[in-house]
């Protein structure tokens, strides 16, 4: 469960480039639940992951993770609960270390780390196999360095990392959209595979409305640093496309008319 | 050159190996710049030859002599974590704080070490000769700093470290405490240099505040010539490149002073050594050049 209450995050506090990026924000998303999140650029999404990956430590709110206060906890300290995908496929895994090394890193995420070897007989099957599952041929290529590996198979690399470790919940942010279009369709079904066998919560940042209401359970939008729609159920189900696109194009305008009235 | 004179080499590059391993965690797996190792290698000589002549037994002085390099270390790394100084300066700040604190530490620019006993004064009169006891006995313990090094890069601790510096967001989203392996790994890298100091004053008999310039670039020319040996075939083969590179890096430098026709000295090694660091790094560029 990830429950997060108030939230307000301001960059460059008392600074001319001053910004609010997050303006008391709450939510409260159910353990096993599914949410994507969309908003155009600058709206705060990355920030609201930040927040609950421990990057951005949030000026005023508080955030539980499961049962555990995390508001005050830094990335590394809070690690053993969050699993993430970045959208940069540089980022989520270490192109100077090998494909096994990259997951016996993540298999220990959040764990104390001691001197045994990190690559033992039993955790390279056990690696193999899981490399395995996604047909992508990795698994004959084990100790290649990571930075070998195209954008799309780091991705999905980074997805099986994700899920070695136990962890309450999952962030995605945008993590299909540097990829090509047949790839990024293969990383989402094997996102949508691991989420639903693992019964993870799972918050996912997309560009595409068409992902936005076709994974998951719930939709929010975010605007200004504000939730401006939260839809599940039925009244998600019968939303369409076009609908999200028309509040878009309404919540810019909004704002263009707001901009007019200050210039005027 | 003579016999003698190679292997004077050759012990020379075995000691430098501990430094080449300290440059090779800080500036490859760490990719933390450090310039601790001008005072931290002078540090272990120091501390060493002091507690020696105080009557101290030599092995229990090389310890703290990694101690005291470790937390020159830690000084570093503190300056970079906690106080946000730029990891290169941090390292010369501590570098010129350390050329006073091993004045203080020897409370002279020079300590001699004649007839002192050592950690190799046990294996002297064993029937080999002098000048192949001392490179065996350092080539012993470098292979033994060699596996505990590769045995702790592979481990879960040490990929940690490695993850740190190649990838510190990464890292840190890992679980990983990236801070405390910067503090950890310029300790170990720092440590390591000392003792190479601490064997620099007990083979040759004597510790000297100035014998630690330069020893950066000594350091990085014997990761960088195993490098270019070598290649980039993983941990084991990049730490016995650093070992390798130290040695061949000493032969060099003995042929180019012995080799009348060049007509070099001494004094010109600083020179000798730049000029072959700035050719080992130019030379991988030059080869991918001819190959397009
Ligand atoms: N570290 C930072 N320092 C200063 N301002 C920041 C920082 N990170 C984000 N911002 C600002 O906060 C606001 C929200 O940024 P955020 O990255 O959350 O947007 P986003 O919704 O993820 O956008 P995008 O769709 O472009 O990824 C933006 O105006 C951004 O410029
Ligand atoms: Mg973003």
């Amino acid at each position: 469960m990830i429950s997060v209450n108030n939230i307000q995050v301001i960059f460059g506090k008392g600074t001319p480039l001053q910004k609010q990026a997050l303006n008391g924000v709450s939510l409260t998303i159910e353990q096993g639940s599914f949410v994507t999140v969309i908003g155009s650029n600058g709206a705060g999404k990355s920030t609201l992951l930040g927040v609950l990956a421990g990057d951005v430590l949030p000026s005023e709110g508080q955030v539980m993770i499961g049962k555990t206060d995390v508001s005050r906890k830094g990335t590394a300290a809070r690690a053993g609960l969050v699993a993430r995908v970045f959208q940069d496929p540089l980022t989520g895994s270490c192109g100077a270390l090998s494909i096994e090394e990259n997951l016996a890193l993540a298999a220990k995420r959040g764990e104390a780390r001691g001197l045994a070897a990190a690559l033992g007989p039993k955790r390279r099957e056990h690696f193999r196999e899981r490399i395995a599952e996604l047909n992508l041929g990795l698994e004959n290529r084990m100790g290649d360095r990571m930075d070998l590996l195209s954008g799309g198979q780091r991705q999905a690399v980074s997805l099986v990392m994700a899920t070695l470790a136990g962890s309450e919940v999952l962030l995605l942010d945008e993590h299909t959209a540097a990829l090509d279009p047949g790839m990024a369709e293969f990383v989402m079904n094997l996102t949508q595979k691991i989420v639903s066998e693992r019964k993870l919560t799972t918050m996912m940042v997309t560009h595409s409305m068409r992902q936005a209401l076709d994974y998951g359970h719930r939709t929010i939008m975010l605007h200004g640093g504000e939730i401006v729609l939260d839809v599940a159920g039925d009244s998600r189900k019968e939303l369409q496309v076009e609908d999200l696109i028309a509040m878009f194009r309404r919540i810019r305008g909004q704002t263009l008319d707001d901009d007019a009235l200050l210039i005027g | 050159m003579s016999l003698i004179a190679f292997w004077g080499a050759v012990e020379l590059g075995l000691v430098y190996a501990f430094v080449a391993v300290g440059v090779f965690l800080a500036f490859r797996v760490l990719d933390f710049p450090d310039l601790t190792v001008d005072g931290s290698f002078p540090l272990g000589a120091a501390v060493t030859a002091v507690l020696i002549i105080a009557g101290v037994n030599p092995w229990l002085a090389a310890c703290v002599a990694m101690v005291a390099g470790a937390a020159a270390g830690i000084v570093t790394a503190m300056l970079n974590v906690r106080f946000k100084i730029l990891n290169l300066l941090a390292s010369i700040l501590t570098m010129i704080a350390l050329f006073s604190v091993n004045l203080r530490v020897m409370g002279k620019p020079n300590v001699a070490l004649i007839n002192a006993d050592t950690m190799l004064s046990p294996f002297y009169g064993l029937g080999l000769r002098d000048f192949y006891v001392r490179p065996l006995f350092i080539g012993v313990l470098v292979v033994i700093a060699v596996i505990v090094v590769w045995r702790f890069l592979e481990s879960d601790a040490g990929l940690a470290m490695r993850a740190t510096g190649a990838n510190a967001r990464m890292a840190r989203a890992q679980g990983v405490d990236t801070n405390r392996q910067i503090y950890l790994g310029m300790a170990i890298s720092n440590a390591l240099v000392a003792f190479g100091g601490a064997l620099f004053a007990q083979t040759n008999g004597f510790a000297d505040v100035t014998s630690g310039v330069g020893t950066i670039v000594v350091g990085l020319a014997a990761v960088i010539i195993g490098e270019t040996l070598l290649g980039a075939r993983g941990i084991l083969i990049a730490l016995i490149g650093c070992v390798l590179g130290s040695i061949l890096y000493r032969i060099a430098i003995q042929l180019a002073l012995s080799t009348d026709m060049l007509g070099l000295q001494a004094s010109d090694l600083n020179f000798v050594t730049a000029a072959l660091v700035t050719f080992a790094l130019v030379l991988p560029r030059l080869r991918r050049g001819g190959a397009a």
